[in-house]
C-alpha cells in the first residue's frame, strides 16, 4: 500500500485517496474547432510513462482536496506533491526519488467560493 | 425564535425520533466491559457543516460565533461544549449538544447562518448526517487500532484532536476528547455497521486474558 503525503493532512493510506489520472492535460482552447480525432485524443489518450509521472489525486476520506503528485511508475517512489494549477516540478530536482516530498501551502478552498 | 407552542410541538416530535444506532443500544451495554472498554451512542448531537474561508471576513464572523475556526488538520476549536472540527482547509464540522439545536430552543445553526449572512460560504444543518459513538476505557485505542491506520499512540494523537479517516474500512471522523475517550462519527447509514464492528473488536477484552 502506498503511503501518500497529503499536503493538508500528512501521510495517509492509499485507500483514503482517489486517483484522478494524468495531470496537466489542458482543456482545448477552442473545442468546437477540433477534429473528431483531436477531440478523442484529448478525451481518451493519456501517457503511459515508465518512470516519473505527474498525476492527480483526491484525498476523498480526508480533506477532500485535489493535489498533484509526481510518482515513479516503476518504483512507486513519490517524488513530489504540489498544488493543483502549479507546473510540474523540474525533473532534475526530483530525479533521485529519495528526496522528501515537497509539502506546499494548502490548496485553494474551492468549496468556499460561492 | 420559535414561538412556545411550536417549540412544545417540536419537543414532542423529538421524543419519537430514533438515532441511527439506537437498535444497538442494548448490544452496546452488553458488549461494554466496565473499566476496560465501553461503547455507547451519544445521539442527536447538533452538527453543522461550515464551508467558509477562515481568513476571510465571513470566516471571521462565523469564527466569532463558534469560538474560532481550526487552522490545520486535526485541530479542534470552540468554546464551552461547542467544538469545531477541521475537515478541510475551508470545511469544518461544528458539534454541539442536542439542546443547542434551534428546534429545541437553542441558537444553532440559526446563529451561524446569521453570522455568515451573504458572505461567501455555506452553513448546513447536518445534525442527522452523522451519529456519535463514544468509545472509552484503557483499551479503547487498542480497539480502534484494529481498523484504523492512523498513529494512535498518545504521544502523537493527543486529546482535543479530530481526524477524518477510515475506521473498519468506512469513512468516519475520529475525535479524541479525553486521554482514554474517543468519539467516532460515522455517517448515519454506516452507524450500525461500525457499531457492530466495534462490538466485535471489543469482544476479546470481555474474556479473561490468556497467559
Amino acid at each position: 500500500m502506498l503511503l501518500i503525503p497529503c499536503p493538508n493532512c500528512g501521510p495517509r493510506d492509499e485507500t483514503e485517496f482517489h486517483y484522478g489520472g494524468q495531470a496537466h492535460v489542458a482543456y482545448p482552447e477552442n473545442p468546437a474547432e477540433l477534429t473528431d480525432r483531436e477531440w478523442a485524443e484529448y478525451l481518451f489518450y493519456r501517457d503511459n510513462t515508465k518512470g516519473a509521472f505527474a498525476e492527480r489525486w483526491l484525498h476523498s476520506t480526508g480533506c477532500r482536496q485535489w493535489f498533484n503528485m509526481l510518482r515513479d511508475t516503476v518504483t512507486y517512489d513519490i517524488q513530489a506533491v504540489y498544488p493543483m494549477g502549479q507546473p510540474r516540478p523540474d525533473k532534475e530536482n526530483t530525479a533521485t526519488g529519495t528526496t522528501a516530498p515537497t509539502v506546499t501551502t494548502p490548496v485553494s478552498p474551492e468549496g468556499a467560493i460561492k | 425564535m420559535a414561538d412556545t407552542a411550536a417549540l412544545e410541538n417540536s419537543k414532542k416530535i423529538q421524543t419519537l425520533r430514533k438515532s441511527p444506532a439506537s437498535l444497538l443500544g442494548k448490544a452496546f451495554e452488553a458488549g461494554s466491559v466496565a473499566g476496560t472498554v465501553e461503547l455507547r451512542e451519544v445521539p442527536f448531537l447538533t452538527m453543522a457543516g461550515l464551508r467558509v474561508d477562515p481568513a476571510g471576513e465571513a470566516g471571521e464572523r462565523v469564527g466569532a460565533v463558534t469560538g474560532g475556526l481550526p487552522a490545520a488538520s486535526g485541530e479542534v476549536r470552540g468554546s464551552g461544549d461547542t467544538a469545531v472540527l477541521w475537515l478541510g482547509p475551508a470545511e469544518f464540522l461544528l458539534v454541539a449538544p442536542a439542546e443547542s439545536h434551534d428546534s429545541l430552543g437553542g441558537e444553532l445553526p440559526r446563529a451561524l447562518i446569521a453570522a455568515l449572512a451573504d458572505g461567501p460560504g455555506q452553513v448546513v444543518d447536518l445534525s442527522a448526517n452523522r451519529t456519535t459513538l463514544e468509545l472509552s476505557g484503557p483499551r479503547a485505542s487498542a480497539v480502534l487500532e484494529k481498523g484504523c491506520a492512523l498513529d494512535l499512540h498518545p504521544r502523537v494523537f493527543k486529546p482535543g484532536t479530530a481526524l477524518s479517516t477510515e475506521i473498519g474500512g468506512i469513512p468516519a471522523v475520529l475525535w479524541k476528547t479525553a486521554e482514554e475517550t474517543y468519539r467516532v462519527l460515522p455517517r448515519a447509514s454506516f452507524a450500525e455497521f461500525l457499531g457492530r464492528w466495534l462490538l466485535d473488536a471489543m469482544r476479546e477484552y470481555a474474556s479473561t486474558e490468556v497467559p
